[in-house]
C-alpha cells in the first residue's frame, strides 16, 4: 500500500478528530455540552486502552495466554470502588479547583510545593517511555502497512533522524495536542472538545479491533472452537490454555493491584476521570460501562494471538503486530487499514490526553512555582500576603496578574508538550529494539502506582502528614528506579550487564531484580513489592513520628469523603496583620463588633514593648482568638479554612470556595434548627393532646355522674308514683280525702318528672346549638315583674319576702323573652329554696352598667362555699345545697341559665360569703352582638 | 443512608471480584480442561468478568 495513501488517510482521520473537537468546544461555549452524559464519560475513560492494549495485548497473550488479562481485570475491580474513591477525588478537585494529580497530592498535604514538584517529576519520568511506546507502535505499523510485508527490519536506530517516521509522528502529535489542549487557558482546565474527540477515538479503536478480531476468528479460521482445536494439537500453543507455567499467581496478583492503581493514578486517567468530569452522576454509568468496554475490546485478543501463532509460528513476525500482520498476510488491505486506523486512534488518544495532563502538571506544579520562587529571591521584596500574591500552584490565581501570566502559562505548556514528545522520541531512538520498550508499559504503571499510598492514605487516614507523603514517595520512587527502571536500561545496554547479574560493585545482595536476595518473583512483582513496602511503610511511620510536631491549630480540615489540606505552618510564624484579621471578622460579625473585639483584645494585652502594639502584626494567640470567634459564627471547619486562608499566604481565599463552605455549614445548621423546631412542636402537640385527653376523661366522668344522678332523680318520683298508685289500686275503699291527696302526689311527681326530662332535653339542645331562638324586643323590667308575680306563691309557701326594685325606664334589649323568663324563674326559685328558713329575704334589682343591663338576685341563706362557686355553673353539677330541704333540683337549672345568658352575650356569676347569703348576677348587653356569640353556643 | 448502602454493595462486589480472580480460587480452574470446546480458564475469566459487570450495572440501575 502506498505510504502516501496511509499518510493521507491518517491525516484525514486526525482532521475529523479535530473537527469533532472544534464542534465540541463550540457547543460548550454555546452552553450545550456534548459530553455531558455518562456514555461519553465512560468512552473517554477508555483512553486507558492505548496501542499497548491494541497491539501489546496480543503480544502478551501469545506469550502467556490469559496472562494479559489482569491489566483489564484490575480496572474492573477498581470500578467497584469508584463510587467512593473517584467520587471523593472529583468532589475534592471541583471544590478546590484541582487540575492535576500533582495539585491533588500537594493540596492534601498543605499545598506543599515540594510534593507537587516531586509528583510531577515522577509522572514525567514514568510516562515518557510509555509515550515512546506509542510512537513506536505507530511508526512500526505504518512501516508494515507501507511495505505490505509482515516483517519489517527495524532500521530506526540507523535511519537518519530526519527520515524517521517516528519523529514526524511525534511532531505532528505535538502540533495536534497543542491545537487540542492549549488553544486557550481555561479556568477549570477542561477541554470538552478534546473529550468528545477521545470518545470518538474510543469507538474507532473498539470497532477496528473487533473488525480485526472477527476477521481472524471467522474469516481466516472457523470460529473460536476451530482455533482452540488446532491450538490443542500443538504443545506450545496448548500451553496457553492455562496460566501455569508462564504466569505465576503472584505476578497475576501484582498485575491486578498495579492496574487497579493505574486506572486511578495515570495522569491521563486523572485528566479524563476527574478534571474533565462534567457531573459526578456520570459515574453511575461509567462504573459498569467502562469495564464492559474493556471486556469487549479484549474479547478477540486470545483468538488473534493463537491465530497468529498458528499462521506465522514463533518466528520472524512480532506477536505484537499479529492483529495487523494477519490481514496483510491474507491480502485484506481494507481490514489492515481499518486496524491501522484503530491503532492510530489508540496511540493518539493516549498521547494527546497524557501530554495535556503532564503539561498542566509541569507548568502549574513545577515551572511556575520555580519562576515565582526565583523572582522572590531575586527581587527580595517582602511579599504581601493574601490571594493576589499567592497560589503559584493554582492557575486561577494567575489571573490576578492580568493576561500576562496566562500567556506565559500557555507558552510553558506548549513547550512542555513538544518537550515531552521529543523526550519520548529520544527514548524510542535510544532504546531502539531493546526489551526496554516492550516491558515499559508495566514499568510506567508501577511508577504511577507510587502515588497510591499518599493519595488513598490521605483520603482514608487523617494522620497522614506532608513529610510522610514526601518520604514515602521518595522512597517508593527510588526503589522503582532501582528495581524496575535501571534493569531496563541495563538490558538496553546503557548499563553493564553485570549490574543485573552480579549486582552493583559485585554486591550480590543489591542485585536490582533480587534485592536483598529476594528471588522467585518476576521483575514487576519484585519491584512492586519492595517499592510499595517502602513507600507505604515510610508514609505511615514518618507520619506517625511527625504527628505531634504538626501544629495543633491546623488540624486536618475535613476527613472522610474528601481530600483535605493540612497547613504546615504554625500560626505563630505567620505574618498576618491585625487589620487583615479585622477585615475577615467584619465579613461575618459586622464592622462594629469586629472592631470592638479586636480593640478589647489589644487593650488587654497592652504593653508598649509588644510587637502587637508597634507593628500590628498578629501573634498566634490572636489568630486563635479570631478562629474561635469565627467558629461561633460559621462553625469550626469553615472558620479554620478562612483563618488559614488569611494566615497562610499559600492558600488564597476564593470567594466562592468560602461560599460553598458557608452554604454547606448553613444548610447543616438550618437542618438542625428545623429538627429542633420540629421536636419542640411535637412536644407541644403531645402536651396539648395529653391535656385534651384529661379534659375528655373529666367530661366523661361528669357525664357518668350526671347520668347516675339523673337516673336517681328519675327513680325517686317514679318510686313514689308507683307506691301511691299501688295503694290506690289495692285499697279501692280509701276515704275520698286521702284518695285525693294520693292522686295529687302522683300528679305532682309526674309533673316533676316531665320538668326534669324537659330540662335534660333543653340542656342537650343548648349544648348542641340546635335551640330555636325567638328573638324580639324585650323589656327586661317586665320580665322581672312577671317572674316575680309567678313566684309569689312559692315565696308565700316559704314564708319569705321578695323585694323587686326595677327603675322606671329601662331600654329594651333584643332577646328571647321566654328564655329570659326561664332564667329569672330559675334564679327566683333557687333563691326561694335557699333563703333563710326563718325570715327569708330575697331581693331582685335591675340597673344599667356601662352598656349592659344588670340583674342581681340576692338571698340571705347559707351562701355557697368558694370552692363550689365556679362549679355550680358547669353542666351536670349540682351545688351542695341541691337536694337539701326536700325540694329536688336537677342540677341543670344554673347551667341552662348560664348558657342562655352566654348566648345573649352577657355574663353570669355568683358572689357569696358563707352564712351571709348569695347574690346571683347576670348582664345582658343593650346592643347584643348576635353574630359573634352564636358560634360559641 | 442510601448512598452508603450502594457504596458498600459496590465495594462488596469489588472484594468478591478480587477474590474470584486471584489465587487460590483461580487455581481451581487453571486446569487443562475444555468446556464447550474452549479452555476452562478462559471461559471462567470472561464469565466472572461479565458477571461482575452485570452485577455492578444492576446495583446502579436499582439505585436510580
Amino acid at each position: 500500500m502506498s505510504g502516501w495513501l496511509v499518510v493521507v488517510i491518517s491525516g484525514c482521520y486526525l482532521g475529523v478528530l479535530f473537527a469533532v473537537a472544534y464542534w465540541g468546544d463550540r457547543r460548550k461555549d454555546a452552553g450545550r455540552s456534548v459530553i455531558s452524559n455518562g456514555t461519553i464519560y465512560a468512552l473517554s475513560l477508555a483512553v486507558y486502552a492505548t496501542s499497548w492494549t491494541f497491539y501489546g495485548s496480543v503480544g502478551r497473550a501469545a506469550d502467556t495466554g490469559a496472562g494479559f488479562l489482569p491489566i483489564y481485570l484490575g480496572p474492573t475491580i477498581m470500578a467497584a470502588f469508584w463510587w467512593f474513591l473517584l467520587r471523593s477525588m472529583i468532589r475534592s478537585s471541583k471544590r478546590h479547583r484541582i487540575t492535576s494529580l500533582a495539585d491533588l497530592v500537594a493540596h492534601r498535604y498543605g499545598n506543599s510545593a515540594v510534593l507537587g514538584g516531586l509528583v510531577t517529576v515522577i509522572a514525567v519520568i514514568g510516562i515518557v517511555p510509555y509515550i515512546a511506546l506509542q510512537l513506536k507502535a505507530v511508526s512500526d505499523t505504518f512501516a508494515l502497512l507501507r511495505s505490505g510485508a509482515v516483517t519489517v527490519s527495524h532500521e530506526s536506530a540507523t535511519t537518519p533522524v530526519l527520515q524517521d517516521t517516528a519523529l514526524y509522528v511525534a511532531l505532528s502529535l505535538a502540533a495536534f495536542t497543542i491545537l487540542f489542549g492549549t488553544r486557550h487557558l481555561d479556568a477549570s482546565e477542561r477541554h470538552e472538545g478534546m473529550v468528545a474527540a477521545i470518545a470518538l477515538e474510543s469507538c474507532v479503536k473498539l470497532v477496528a479491533f473487533l473488525a480485526g478480531g472477527l476477521y481472524v476468528t471467522f474469516g481466516i479460521f472457523d470460529g473460536v472452537g476451530d482455533l482452540v482445536n488446532r491450538a490443542a494439537s500443538n504443545a506450545e500453543t496448548a500451553a496457553l490454555f492455562t496460566l501455569q507455567p508462564h504466569t505465576s499467581y503472584q505476578s497475576w496478583f501484582w498485575l491486578i493491584v498495579l492496574s487497579m492503581f493505574a486506572i486511578l493514578f495515570l495522569p491521563r486517567q486523572f485528566q479524563v476521570a476527574v478534571v474533565e468530569n462534567v457531573d459526578e452522576r456520570h459515574l453511575n454509568t461509567a462504573i459498569w460501562l467502562f469495564p464492559l468496554y474493556l471486556l469487549a475490546i479484549n474479547l478477540f485478543v486470545l483468538p488473534i494471538a493463537i491465530g497468529g501463532l498458528l499462521v506465522f509460528g514463533r518466528g520472524d513476525v512480532n506477536p505484537d503486530t499479529f492483529v495487523l500482520a494477519l490481514p496483510i498476510a491474507t491480502d485484506q488491505p481494507l481490514i489492515a487499514l481499518t486496524v491501522f486506523v484503530g491503532g492510530l486512534s489508540a496511540a493518539t488518544g493516549m498521547v494527546i490526553v497524557e501530554t495535556i495532563a503532564l503539561a498542566t502538571m509541569v507548568s502549574n506544579s513545577l515551572v511556575l512555582p520555580s519562576l515565582l520562587w526565583f523572582e522572590r529571591r531575586l527581587s527580595r521584596t517582602p511579599v504581601t500576603s493574601g490571594p493576589a500574591a499567592a497560589g503559584a500552584g493554582l492557575p486561577l490565581a494567575s489571573f490576578g496578574y492580568g493576561g500576562d501570566l496566562g500567556r506565559l502559562t500557555l507558552r510553558i505548556r506548549r513547550t512542555t508538550i513538544v518537550g515531552v514528545l521529543l523526550l519520548g522520541y529520544a527514548y524510542f531512538r535510544l532504546a531502539g529494539e531493546g526489551p526496554a520498550l516492550v516491558a515499559i508499559g508495566l514499568v510506567s504503571f508501577a511508577a504511577v502506582a507510587q502515588f497510591a499510598p499518599a493519595i488513598i492514605g490521605g483520603l482514608l487516614w487523617r494522620g497522614g502528614t506532608r513529610n510522610g507523603a514526601l518520604v514515602g514517595l521518595l522512597a517508593g520512587f527510588a526503589v522503582w528506579t532501582y528495581t524496575l527502571l535501571l534493569p531496563t536500561f541495563a538490558r538496553s545496554g546503557w548499563l553493564p550487564e553485570s549490574f543485573l547479574v552480579e549486582g552493583p560493585w559485585g554486591v550480590g545482595l543489591l542485585r536490582p531484580e533480587q534485592l536483598f536476595g529476594l528471588h522467585g518473583m518476576d521483575d514487576i512483582s519484585h519491584g512492586m513489592f519492595w517499592s510499595m513496602l517502602l513507600n507505604a511503610g515510610c508514609y505511615v511511620v514518618v507520619s506517625m513520628i511527625g504527628r505531634d510536631r504538626e501544629p495543633r491549630h491546623f488540624a486536618t480540615l475535613r476527613v472522610g469523603t474528601e481530600l483535605t489540606g493540612l497547613d504546615g505552618e504554625p500560626a505563630g510564624l505567620s505574618r498576618v496583620s491585625v487589620d487583615e484579621l479585622q477585615i475577615l471578622l467584619q465579613r461575618f460579625l459586622g464592622t462594629e463588633a469586629a472592631k470592638n473585639v479586636l480593640e478589647d483584645y489589644l487593650r488587654a494585652r497592652e504593653n508598649p514593648n509588644s510587637p502587637l502594639a508597634t507593628s500590628r502584626v498578629a501573634d498566634g494567640e490572636l489568630v486563635r482568638q479570631v478562629e474561635v470567634l469565627l467558629s461561633g459564627a460559621v462553625g469550626t471547619t469553615s472558620a479554620r479554612v478562612m483563618v488559614a486562608s488569611v494566615v497562610n499566604e499559600n492558600e488564597p481565599l476564593y470567594v466562592d470556595e468560602v461560599m460553598d463552605i458557608l452554604d454547606e455549614a448553613s444548610q447543616v445548621l438550618a437542618y438542625s434548627r428545623e429538627l429542633e423546631r420540629k421536636s419542640r412542636e411535637l412536644e407541644r402537640a403531645t402536651a396539648e393532646l395529653r391535656e385534651a385527653n384529661e379534659r375528655l376523661q373529666d367530661l366523661d366522668r361528669l357525664k357518668d355522674e350526671f347520668v347516675s344522678s339523673v337516673s336517681h332523680e328519675l327513680r325517686t318520683p317514679l318510686t313514689s308514683i308507683r307506691a301511691f298508685s299501688e295503694i290506690l289500686r289495692d285499697n279501692l275503699d280509701l276515704p275520698g280525702a286521702e284518695r285525693e291527696k294520693f292522686l295529687r302526689i302522683v300528679v305532682d311527681e309526674t309533673e316533676r318528672l316531665t320538668r326534669l326530662i324537659n330540662q335534660v332535653l333543653d340542656m342537650s339542645k343548648l349544648a348542641s346549638g340546635t335551640v330555636q331562638w325567638n328573638i324580639t324586643d324585650v323589656d327586661l323590667g317586665g320580665v322581672i315583674q312577671d317572674s316575680a308575680t309567678a313566684c309569689e306563691q312559692l315565696f308565700e309557701q316559704r314564708g319569705a319576702q321578695l323585694t323587686v326594685s326595677v327603675p322606671p325606664c329601662v331600654p329594651a334589649i333584643r332577646a328571647d323573652r321566654d328564655r329570659l323568663v326561664q332564667v329569672m324563674l330559675n334564679l327566683l326559685s333557687n333563691a326561694a329554696k335557699f333563703c333563710a328558713p326563718v325570715d327569708g329575704q330575697v331581693s331582685v334589682t335591675l340597673c344599667t352598667e356601662h352598656d349592659d343591663l344588670r340583674v342581681d338576685v340576692t338571698d340571705n341563706g347559707d351562701g355557697i362555699p368558694p370552692t363550689d362557686q365556679e362549679r355550680i355553673f358547669e353542666r351536670f353539677q349540682q351545688g351542695p345545697r341541691a337536694g337539701n330541704g326536700g325540694d329536688h333540683g336537677t342540677g341543670l337549672g344554673l347551667p341552662i341559665s348560664h348558657e342562655i345568658i352566654r348566648h345573649f352575650g352577657g355574663r353570669f356569676w355568683v358572689q357569696s360569703t358563707p352564712r351571709h347569703g348569695a347574690t346571683f348576677s347576670f348582664t345582658v348587653p343593650m346592643q347584643p352582638i348576635r353574630a359573634g356569640r352564636k358560634a360559641d353556643v | 443512608m442510601r448512598h452508603r448502602l450502594i457504596s458498600s454493595r459496590l465495594a462488596a462486589v469489588g472484594v468478591l471480584g478480587f477474590l474470584l480472580l486471584n489465587y487460590p480460587l483461580l487455581s481451581l480452574v487453571d486446569l487443562p480442561l475444555m468446556v464447550l470446546g474452549i479452555p476452562l480458564l478462559w471461559i471462567y475469566l470472561y464469565l466472572v468478568w461479565g458477571a461482575l459487570i452485570a452485577v455492578l450495572a444492576l446495583i446502579l440501575r436499582k439505585a436510580e
